[in-house]
Parts: structure tokens; C-alpha cells; sequence
């Protein structure tokens, strides 16, 4: 109950549906005792006692009965429904935007998939207390209190024998239910696993197909389609082995009120009527009471989702914006004062101490790990950090309005990711009201715009799950064409160009150097062509900065850098001089001709 | 340049700025069509012993229900009215024998319907499986995978129902109507065409009712379906989500979208709620019919009891359920309509590649290759090669150089015989590759592409992928040549860490690492490579030109090339421009033409540190 009691403000605003809905329950199942009786005054008054002037009262009694009942049973069902939607709506909304803002080492911790079952299956058996679970506890309840009260009245031993077999019937239920959970679970993980399979089937079918392994697929979809039909008809024989009984169990209960109700009416303790009647009365509360395992097993259930969606709910909320943030124009003058970072337990920054100046272009190098996409996560606070200060403008980050701070900031990630529409709307992401000429000039300045044009839908082609593959470097220059769009005082490029030739990341960075006149840029890249005409260079190894200067100078110190260097010209070492003299010595002269001219 | 600009900002202005679009599912239900109904039902008689016994079992249960209200009828004549003892307890213990058999009964139609229904399904899904995987590249390239997936997976699984309970339950409540009608008209005629006169009104309800009710639910899910992807891609991209702000804007979007779920949900709902009291009010109509004239027919002294009057009302009772099971298999015809025209598209598509009745066994090849005079079109407008000729010497490798789409891709793709040429002739050892058993080629033929696929299963079994039955000491020594082992070693359980989502934990260059390993394993006599253009990792990027050169060693190979190391190394280069070979040679020869690929490289050079 404390799991409801911690989710009542979704749907106390709509209680008073359940409230109405309630009162509806009462008159349906009152009036669906109706029947039943009327049915023993035709008997016993009408066909017995030849009170024939009563009948046209007694069938319009029981139409009419049918009929209300009939509108409560709708108002029950259907306001039991709606409060049960309008609280999944509010719930809905809120896991959403509650998701929006976690922070991303929330993100680095969970799984989406894990995420999308607690979103889907979790505020579904949620809603489905909400939305008949809980009226049907109350409905049982009431037809077992209104149909034993009418039972009795009618004849009480043979509602007590009536009763012998009812704890029967309800405890094959509930065990039965206890028992098909976990065999649905199964046939579920059987399917997930058999859909797993076919997928990567198809998708790696030319992996498949040219080490021509056909048959040791068709072996793996086979053992798991069968595996997926075994489990199906595991619960097959949960229903062969319970289901029988439960019917057995009604049908018995008819033979012992023929039997047992007969000879009361044979010995005159009873009316035909009521025996007619109590026949109609019995099937009324069999049903539900089959439906037992089903009702507690819902209520279960909907507890534990409620849980794992209130573990959603619940999680800190780990970077926030600041009371009366700062919000000013930013200018792009970094400082990072000696900043750590750890995440759990482990420290991935030490001591990170540098500044960057609006106009300058920052790169920072090392192997995989070595911590260079924290670091420049710190400046848009996707991280916070353990001690230190990250500043910009002077101001620590923590000091600016989070909104503020991360619109003048632009980010393309390491793997560039496409929502599901046009690539228009990709562009404008963080600029939603750019208007078709602005997304067209920072496309161009991607290298994207002669691409995306020669589709034969242009900037309206879809793009993301469902739609048009695009290469990985066409991604990564949308990507990028965002984040140009966003007109960022501060651009940060995390390997954002790893999957375009050399040719055009060339160009890319030449358009950029127009834009970024007067901002700042970092860029984060493993080819030492991305990042000689870096104002400043970082290498990172292990978390600390252990080199840093320029190009050249760099290349004039033992180290890391060098090391890099020497592995990456090894490949072109083996050029040979063709034609006019060393290609490379002129291609470094006009480098650092152009580097000093900066 | 304004014509220009208003073609690639043509159409809906207002899909150009959408925030997300989902594109829904194909048609969810079809018109009834006989043909394909045979077809569908023609698989359940692959299992006719199943299909007997479920219906011998249905027909058990079918003849108690029956007789059970008739039994009662004259117990209440017989025995009670007439107060008899001995017939009471002779009647009850017939009855209760009678729910025994019946129990049996349903033990043995739940057992006998699910085995005929799922074997069935396990039958069509792995024939559809093993089909598609016999369909060529053409077929995959036309489509998303998402698609291919849906039909294998739900287009079966939504006739899995029909079949279960859908065709038994249908024979099942048949039977009963007619059985129920028949003993009506047996006990009074005149009583049980007057009760009938609900029965088309509850035919009507069953199946246009529910149809409405099955159109709005689909709806609904299909509403649902959106909200999901739209969740799904919100989780993925959050990253991007949070670094532009996005967070308002997508609010408003999602609030949108869910509005419009609890909308089409509540209508949903409320016709739901509408059919449970409109079947009830039915039934009481036609109760109150029964009891009106029955009650005048009892008093007309028409050879009516009271125990026949009980029996009538409970047959009447009888009527709804076998309806409304009727009413719901029409629907779920409808819907399997829909569905196995999909699935037998699939079925009927004819593989565009495929090992001819006579085609021989490729011998073991020293690897001589030869195009003739190749061209190749993927549809008829795109010509993607034209008038290729080469000619390739065992052992020697091949460096494929040009731009994107001048035909690379093309030629590896022919050569694999993923796609076979419009015309011309491709050979190996002399023999015509589109003549030779596919499955004794591609064993002859590696492949390693850009981006390696990992299956989800331990690293040791994505090597073992290139020869099964490969000892775990192979598999390692394999990893060894190619320089892979270094990194596997490092992660946490070796050999036998599980890679999961597609290999996402593992970095492109030792994806393509693995992918080294597992081609040095199969050992073909031709290795084609597409190299990875990414860049990467320096240190795995030194690991890899060191395992590209074990790679090539002693096979023919082709590489699509684009490290200049590779390309000066091959014996020749063919340099493709628009589907041609535009020049052929050595390094050392071209770079002295001053051509296109003297071009290439030193366009290439120039940003290269």
C-alpha cells in the first residue's frame, strides 16, 4: 500500500472517477441479482401458482433492470478505465521529463532497454490496477456478499453445500495463477531470445552469407524456435492441468444443488423456484471466482512496477541549475583550476589545470580511456566535478543558469546520433526557428549541404531508425551542421570527424576556422592531421595532462606525442619520393606556413 | 539557384520542420480471400493426426454441453416435480459422470489444439526463416531490416491464435449452434423460432461490434507504438537532448503525442464498456421472449413442462458464447489476412542468385581470377559497372582505388557473387564463378568488411565463426597472428567475454580486428577487404596494418583501399571512375602519369601529417 500511497499524486486529481465508479459497481451488482430472483417468482407465483397477470410485470421488471444495469455496468467500467488512463497520462509526462534531465552519469549507469520495460510494461500494470484491478477485488467482494445474502435467504443448507466447494475452486485458481506468471515470463524470454536471433540474422546477413554459415543460422533459429514452442506449450499444460478442474469444480456444484437441491424440494424445505434460482445465482459467482488467481496476481503485480517506476522517479537529480543562475552573453575564456573528477570510486581526472582564450582552437590527444571526453564534458556540467573549478568567464560552471551555459555551448558527439525526421529538423535541433537558409549555410559549412541536395528529397528526407541509412561520415556531418547551426560560443568536437576522409575534414576545418573566429573550439581527434594547427595541444594519458604546447614544439620533446607521431608517419614513410621530391616535406612547410599565419 | 532551392525544400512545410516522425506499421487487416485461406489452412494438414485428435476431443466436450441443460431439464420433470428419490440420485450421477467425461475431455482439447497450433506456427515461422535466408542481396538491400524482422517475427505470431483456438474453436462452436438449435426445435418448434429471433441480432453484435472494437484498439496501439519509439529514441539521444536544451520543446511534443493516446484509448475503453451490457440487454430480451410465450404455452397446455421451460432458458443462455467466439475468429481471419499475404510475398520471392540444379562443386582454387568484359546494373536506370577486364594471378594482391560509388563495392559484391554481372564473365581457376555451386565459392571466398557485424555470444565464438569446428587453441592462435590477442586479453574474461548489442563495447578498430581473426581462421584462397576509413585508435591502428599484412599473405586478395601503405604495397591497382577501370599498374607506375590517381594520392598526401 506505502507503494500507492507514494504514487497518489498521479491519481488523486482523479479519484473522484473512481469514486463514481465505485457506486456504479454497487448497483451492477445489485441489479444483477434481479435476474435470478425474478426468475424464482415466475416459477413459483406465475408457472406454479398460475399468477398470470404478474408475468407482463415480472419481463418488464427484468428488461428494465437490465437496462439500468446496463448503464452502471458502462459508467463502472469506463470511469474505472478513465482514471486508471488520466493517471498513467500524468505519470507519463512526468517519467519523461524526469528523463530528460538526469544527468549522464545516470545515463552511464542504466540500460535502455531496461529503461523502455519499466516505461512500457511497468506504467502498464501500473494503469491496469488502477483501471480494473482494484474494482475487481471490490466486485468480487460484492458478489460474493449479495449472492451468498440472496442465496441464504432462499435456502441456507444448500447454500452451506453450496460453499463446501467454493475454498476448492478459489485455491486451484490462485495457485494456477501462481504458477502461469512465470510460464508467460518464459514464453516472453523465449520470444525475446528467438527475436534476437532473427535480428542479427538480417542484420549481419553478409557476414552470414560470405562465410556461407546458412546452416549453422538455420541451426540457431531452429534450437531457439524451438525452445520459443516448448515454453508455449509448457503453459499449454499449465492450462491442461488446472483449467479442467476449475470447470470440474462449477459443474460439481451443479450436480450438488440438482442433488442436494432436489431432494429439498422433493422433502418440501424448498420452492422449485428457488432452486430454478439459485442455479442462475450459482454461474453469477463461479465466474469471478475462477477469476481469483488473476485479481490478486494483478494487484502483485502492479506493486512491483509501481517500485521500479518509483526508483525512476525517485533518482536524485544530480545536477540542477543554480537559484538565480548567471545567464550572461558568453565570451569563451576557459579556466580549468586544478580539476579531479571521479566517477564511483575512480578517479579519471587528476589535476587538469589549462586555459583557453575566445579565438583559440584547444586539441587534445591520447589513447582510448585516457579521459578526454570527460574533460571536455565538464564545460557543459554533463559531469560535476570532486574538487577544482571549471570556469567560464570567470564564472565557475556551477554558478551558471544550466540552460544558459549549455545553449552557448555546442557538442557533437563521438557517435553522432539522428532523431527520426528530416534532416531540416536534425539541423535545427537546438534551433528549432532557423529559418531554411540558415540550415542550408551551416550544412555547407559541414560539407553536408551537396549530399543532403542530391537526395531526391533533399532536407525533407527522413532520417534515424526507420528511415534512410545514411554513412557514418554523412551522420557525423549533420551532426555537425547542428551544432554549426546552434552559432556556439564554445564548440566542442569529440572525434566528430573520424569517419570522413582526410579530403573533406580538411575543408570542414577550414569553413570552421571562418566561423569560429573569436570563439572557442576544442577538438578531441586520434589523426595528428586534425589537430597540428591547434593553438594548444593537451595529451592526456591516465587522466593528467603530461604534455603540452604546440605542434611543433611537441614534436621536438621525447614523449607521447611523439610516439603518436612516429606511428602514424610510419605509414607514410613508406612513400617513396615519386616524381617531384617528398610530397610531405612541402605539405609540412605550407602547414606551418599557414599555422603562423593564425 | 532559387528553382534550385524550392525543389529541395519542396513538399508539406510543416513535415520539413517536424519535430519527430514515426512512420507506422503496414495494413493491419485485409479483405477475406479464399485463396489465400486454403493456402494458410492447408498447413494444419500437415499434421493430421493432431488435427483429429483435437477434434475428437472438441466434439467430447461439444456433446456435454449439449446434453447437460436437457439432463437438468428432466430432472426437474422427472424427478423433482414428480418427487422421486431414486430418479433424482439416478440423474445427478449421470449428470456428474457426464462432467467427468467432460473433464477428460479438456484436458485432452487444451493439450491436442496448442501442439496442433504451435507446430504449425514452429513449421511456418522456420520455413519463412530459412527461406528468406536462402533470398539474395538484392532482397536485403531494398529493405530496412526492421521490416524483414516484423514479418518473421509478428506476422506470425498474430496467426499463432487462429491457429491455437481460432480454426477448432470455430468447427467447436458450429457444431454446438447447430446442436443447440436442433434440440430447441426437437423440444418445441414453435418456442424456439420465437427465441431464435436474437440470434442474427447477437451475429450482428459479434462481429461489427467487434470490429469496431478491433479497429480502435489498433489504433491505440498504434498510438502506443509511436509513444514507444519516441522513448525509446529519447533514452539513446538523451545526450544530444540535454547538450542543446532541448528539454521544453520535446515536453511539448511528447505531452502531444500521449494527449493523443489518452484520447483514442478512452474511446477505445468506452466502446468496450458499451458491448458487455448491450450482449447482457440481448440475452434479456431474449429471455423475456421465452418466458412470455413459454409461460402462455405452459398454460395453453401445449405439452410444455416447466423442466423443458428450465432447459429452454439455459440453451438460450447457451447461445451467446459460441456467437461471440464465431464473431471473434471472423476478426481474426481479417487480420490473418492481412498478415499471410505478407509472410507468402516473402515465401514466393525467388532468390535472384542461386546454385543452379547442375551446378558443380567449385575444386579447391589456387586463385586465378578473371573478369571478362563485366557490367552490372542493380536496376535498370543505374549502371554501376561498365566493360570491366582484369586478370589476376594466384596469390598476387589488388588494391581497389577511386571514389565513393565508382564501382569498388561492385566489384567485391560480384565477386562473392552477392550479385551476379548484367553481362560478361567472371572466372576463377577458369571456371564461371555464376556456374559453380554458391556454397563451394563463398567457402573459397573471405570477407572482411568495413564494419565488422558481432554476433551476441563470447569473442571466442565471433572468431569461430569463420570455421565451426576450429579447437579453442586454433581460435587463439588465429587471434595471435592478426595481432588481436593483445586486446582481448585485456578484457575482463578473455576469450569468453560476452559482446553484446551488436559488439558496442568494442571499439571499431578491434571490431575489425576480430574480423582479421576470423577470416585468417576460414582460411580462403580469396580475400576480399574492405578497409575502415574511420580513424582509430592509434595504438589498435598500429595492430591492424601489422595483421593486414599476415592477412594477405599467401591468398589472393582484393583490397578496397584507403591507407596508401596498402595500395603500395598491392601488385596492381585498377583506379575505378564511373563504373570503369580508368588506369591499372604499380604504384611506381602511375604516380609517374600524372593521371587520376597520381590526382588521388596526392590530394589524399596533402592532409596527412
Amino acid at each position: 500500500m506505502d507503494i500507492f500511497k507514494r504514487l497518489n499524486r498521479f491519481y488523486k486529481p482523479y479519484q473522484y472517477l473512481l469514486g463514481i465508479s465505485l457506486v456504479a459497481l454497487v448497483f451492477t451488482v445489485g441489479l444483477g441479482l434481479v435476474y435470478p430472483y425474478l426468475l424464482s417468482l415466475i416459477v413459483n407465483k406465475v408457472i406454479l401458482a398460475h399468477e398470470f397477470n404478474k408475468l407482463g410485470l415480472y419481463i418488464a421488471i427484468i428488461l428494465i433492470a437490465s437496462l439500468v444495469k446496463g448503464g452502471f455496468n458502462f459508467t463502472q467500467q469506463y470511469l474505472g478505465q478513465v482514471f486508471g488512463i488520466n493517471a498513467a497520462y500524468d505519470l507519463r509526462n512526468t517519467l519523461y521529463k524526469k528523463l530528460n534531465t538526469q544527468s549522464f552519469t545516470y545515463y552511464d549507469g542504466v540500460h535502455t532497454g531496461d529503461l523502455m520495460s519499466r516505461l512500457t510494461a511497468d506504467l502498464d500494470a501500473f494503469r491496469q490496477f488502477l483501471a480494473f484491478g482494484f474494482n475487481g477485488l471490490v466486485q468480487f467482494v460484492l458478489l460474493l456478499g449479495f449472492g451468498l445474502g440472496l442465496m441464504f435467504t432462499m435456502n441456507w443448507q444448500l447454500t452451506v453445500a453450496v460453499l463446501v466447494l467454493m475454498p476448492v475452486l478459489a485455491f486451484v485458481a490462485v495457485s494456477f495463477d501462481g504458477k502461469l506468471w512465470p510460464a508467460y515470463k518464459e514464453v516472453r524470454r523465449s520470444l525475446g531470445r528467438l527475436n534476437t536471433a532473427v535480428q542479427e540474422n538480417i542484420m549481419g546477413v553478409r557476414t552470414v552469407k560470405s562465410f556461407a554459415r546458412e546452416d549453422h543460422e538455420l541451426d540457431k533459429f531452429d534450437h531457439r524456435n524451438d525452445s520459443y514452442y516448448t515454453a508455449n506449450i509448457i503453459t499449454a499444460g499449465l492450462w491442461k492441468k488446472y483449467f479442467p478442474y476449475m470447470e470440474l469444480i462449477g459443474n460439481m456444484e451443479v450436480v450438488i444443488v440438482l442433488l442436494f437441491g432436489g431432494y429439498l424440494v422433493v422433502t418440501g424445505h424448498m420452492s422449485l423456484g428457488d432452486l430454478v434460482a439459485f442455479f442462475s445465482v450459482l454461474w453469477y459467482i463461479v465466474a469471478p471466482m475462477s477469476q481469483l488467481g488473476y485479481q490478486l496476481n494483478n494487484w502483485t503485480q502492479s506493486v512491483a512496477a509501481g517500485e521500479r517506476l518509483l526508483e525512476i522517479l525517485d533518482a536524485p537529480d544530480e545536477i540542477t541549475t543554480p537559484v538565480q543562475g548567471y545567464v550572461g552573453e558568453m565570451q569563451g575564456l576557459v579556466e580549468f583550476v586544478h580539476v579531479s573528477l571521479a566517477y564511483a570510486d575512480e578517479t579519471v581526472l587528476h589535476d587538469i589545470a589549462f586555459s583557453a582564450r575566445p579565438g583559440q582552437t584547444i586539441a587534445l590527444l591520447g589513447l582510448t580511456g585516457a579521459g578526454k571526453t570527460s574533460l571536455v564534458g565538464l564545460m557543459p556540467r554533463f559531469y560535476d566535478i570532486a574538487s577544482g573549478a571549471v570556469k567560464i568567464d570567470g564564472v565557475d560552471v556551477r554558478a551558471w543558469d544550466l540552460a544558459a551555459l549549455r545553449k552557448q555551448i555546442a557538442v557533437v558527439f563521438q557517435e553522432s546520433f539522428l532523431f527520426s525526421t528530416t534532416i531540416f529538423a536534425n539541423i535545427a535541433y537546438g534551433h528549432p526557428s532557423a529559418t531554411i537558409e540558415d540550415v542550408r549555410r551551416a550544412a555547407a559549412m559541414a560539407d553536408a549541404a551537396e549530399f543532403i541536395e542530391e537526395l531526391p528529397d533533399g532536407y525533407s528526407t527522413l532520417v534515424g531508425e526507420r528511415g534512410l541509412g545514411l554513412s557514418g561520415g554523412q551522420k557525423q556531418r549533420i551532426a555537425l551542421a547542428r551544432a554549426i547551426l546552434a552559432d556556439p560560443r564554445i564548440l566542442i568536437l569529440d572525434d566528430a570527424t573520424s569517419a570522413v576522409d582526410m579530403e573533406t575534414e580538411y575543408g570542414i576545418q577550414q569553413a570552421l576556422q571562418q566561423v569560429m573566429k573569436g570563439r572557442t573550439t576544442f577538438i578531441i581527434a586520434h589523426r595528428i592531421s586534425s589537430l597540428r594547427r591547434a593553438d594548444q595541444i593537451l595529451v592526456l594519458d591516465h587522466g593528467r595532462i603530461v604534455q603540452r604546447g604546440r605542434h611543433d614544439e611537441l614534436l621536438r620533446e621525447e614523449g607521447l606525442y611523439r610516439t603518436i607521431y612516429d606511428m602514424q608517419f610510419q605509414d607514410q614513410g613508406l612513400m617513396p619520393p615519386a616524381g617531384e621530391g617528398n610530397l610531405f616535406d612541402s605539405f609540412a612547410e605550407s602547414a606551418s606556413a599557414s599555422a603562423s599565419a593564425n | 539557384m532559387g528553382d534550385f532551392m524550392d525543389k529541395k525544400f519542396a513538399g508539406d512545410p510543416t513535415e520539413l520542420r517536424a519535430p519527430f516522425i514515426y512512420k507506422d506499421e503496414e495494413a493491419i487487416d485485409k479483405p477475406f480471400r479464399m485463396d489465400q485461406m486454403r493456402r494458410l489452412f492447408a498447413y494444419m494438414t500437415l499434421f493430421p493426426r493432431l488435427g483429429w485428435a483435437s477434434l475428437a476431443a472438441t466434439i467430447g466436450g461439444i456433446a456435454v454441453s449439449l446434453i447437460a441443460p436437457y439432463i437438468i431439464g428432466v430432472t426437474i420433470n422427472a424427478a423433482i416435480a414428480k418427487h422421486d428419490v431414486g430418479r433424482l440420485v439416478g440423474y445427478g450421477v449421470f449428470l456428474g459422470a457426464l462432467y467427468i467425461a467432460n473433464f477428460v475431455a479438456s484436458r485432452l482439447r487444451i493439450r491436442y489444439t496448442n501442439w496442433l497450433g504451435q507446430s504449425v506456427i514452429r513449421h511456418l515461422r522456420g520455413q519463412l526463416f530459412s527461406h528468406v535466408q536462402a533470398l539474395s542481396f538484392d532482397f536485403f538491400d531494398k529493405r530496412p531490416a526492421g521490416s524483414v524482422l516484423v514479418r518473421i517475427m509478428n506476422d506470425v505470431n498474430s496467426l499463432q491464435d487462429l491457429f491455437t483456438n481460432g480454426v477448432i474453436s470455430s468447427i467447436t462452436n458450429l457444431f454446438t449452434l447447430i446442436g443447440i438449435v436442433i434440440i430447441m426445435l426437437s423440444l418445441d418448434w414453435k418456442l424456439a423460432l420465437i427465441t431464435m429471433i436474437i440470434v442474427p441480432i447477437m451475429l450482428l453484435l459479434s462481429t461489427k461490434l467487434r470490429e469496431m472494437m478491433r479497429r480502435s484498439w489498433q489504433v491505440v496501439r498504434v498510438r502506443l507504438s509511436r509513444i514507444n519509439a519516441h522513448l525509446n529514441e529519447s533514452i539513446q539521444g538523451v545526450r544530444v537532448t540535454e547538450a542543446y536544451v532541448r528539454q521544453a520543446e520535446n515536453q511539448t511534443f511528447f505531452q502531444g503525442m500521449n494527449a493523443d493516446y489518452l484520447d483514442k484509448f478512452r474511446r477505445a475503453v468506452g466502446l468496450n464498456a458499451i458491448f458487455g451490457p448491450v450482449v447482457d440487454f440481448t440475452g434479456s430480451i431474449g429471455s423475456a421472449l421465452l418466458f412470455w410465450f413459454g409461460v402462455h404455452m405452459l398454460g395453453a397446455g401445449g405439452g410444455l413442462s416447466v423442466g423443458m421451460l428450465i432447459a429452454f432458458a439455459n440453451y438460450t443462455g447457451n447461445f451467446w458464447t459460441p456467437i461471440s467466439q464465431l464473431g471473434q475468429v471472423y476478426n481474426q481471419l481479417l487480420v490473418a489476412m492481412a498478415s499471410s499475404e505478407r509472410i507468402f510475398q516473402y515465401l514466393d520471392t525467388i532468390p535472384s542468385v542461386a546454385s543452379g540444379a547442375e551446378a558443380e562443386n567449385l575444386p579447391v582454387l589456387s586463385g586465378e581470377v578473371r573478369f571478362e568484359n563485366v557490367a552490372f546494373a542493380y536496376d535498370t536506370k543505374k549502371v554501376a559497372l561498365t566493360d570491366v577486364n582484369f586478370h589476376v594471378l594466384p596469390g598476387q594482391t589488388i588494391a581497389l582505388v577511386g571514389h565513393t560509388g565508382a564501382g569498388k563495392s561492385t566489384v567485391i559484391n560480384l565477386l562473392a557473387r552477392f550479385y551476379e554481372p548484367t553481362s560478361g564473365v567472371i572466372t576463377m581457376d577458369g571456371h564461371d564463378i555464376c556456374k559453380m555451386n554458391l556454397h563451394s565459392l563463398r567457402a573459397q571466398v573471405g570477407i572482411v568488411l568495413q564494419d565488422t557485424f558481432i554476433f551476441s555470444g563470447t569473442i571466442m565464438d565471433n572468431i569461430r565463426y569463420g570455421r565451426p569446428d576450429a579447437s579453442d587453441e586454433e581460435v587463439m592462435q588465429a587471434a595471435r597472428e592478426v595481432f588481436a590477442d593483445e586486446f582481448i586479453r585485456e578484457l575482463e574474461n578473455g576469450y569468453h567475454t560476452e559482446v553484446r548489442e551488436r559488439g558496442s563495447r568494442l571499439s571499431m578498430g578491434q571490431r575489425q580486428l576480430i574480423s582479421f581473426a576470423r577470416a585468417i581462421l576460414a582460411d580462403p584462397r580469396i580475400l576480399i577487404l574492405d578497409e575502415a576509413t574511420a580513424s582509430i585508435d592509434t595504438h589498435t591502428e598500429h595492430m591492424i596494418q601489422q595483421g593486414l599484412k599476415v592477412l594477405l599473405q599467401g591468398r589472393t586478395s582484393f583490397v578496397v583501399a584507403h591507407r596508401l601503405s596498402t595500395i603500395r604495397e598491392s601488385d596492381q591497382i585498377l583506379v575505378f571512375a564511373d563504373g570503369r577501370i580508368v588506369e591499372r599498374g604499380t604504384h611506381g607506375l602511375l604516380m609517374g602519369t600524372k593521371g587520376y590517381y597520381q590526382n588521388l594520392v596526392e590530394a589524399q598526401y596533402r592532409f596527412m601529417a
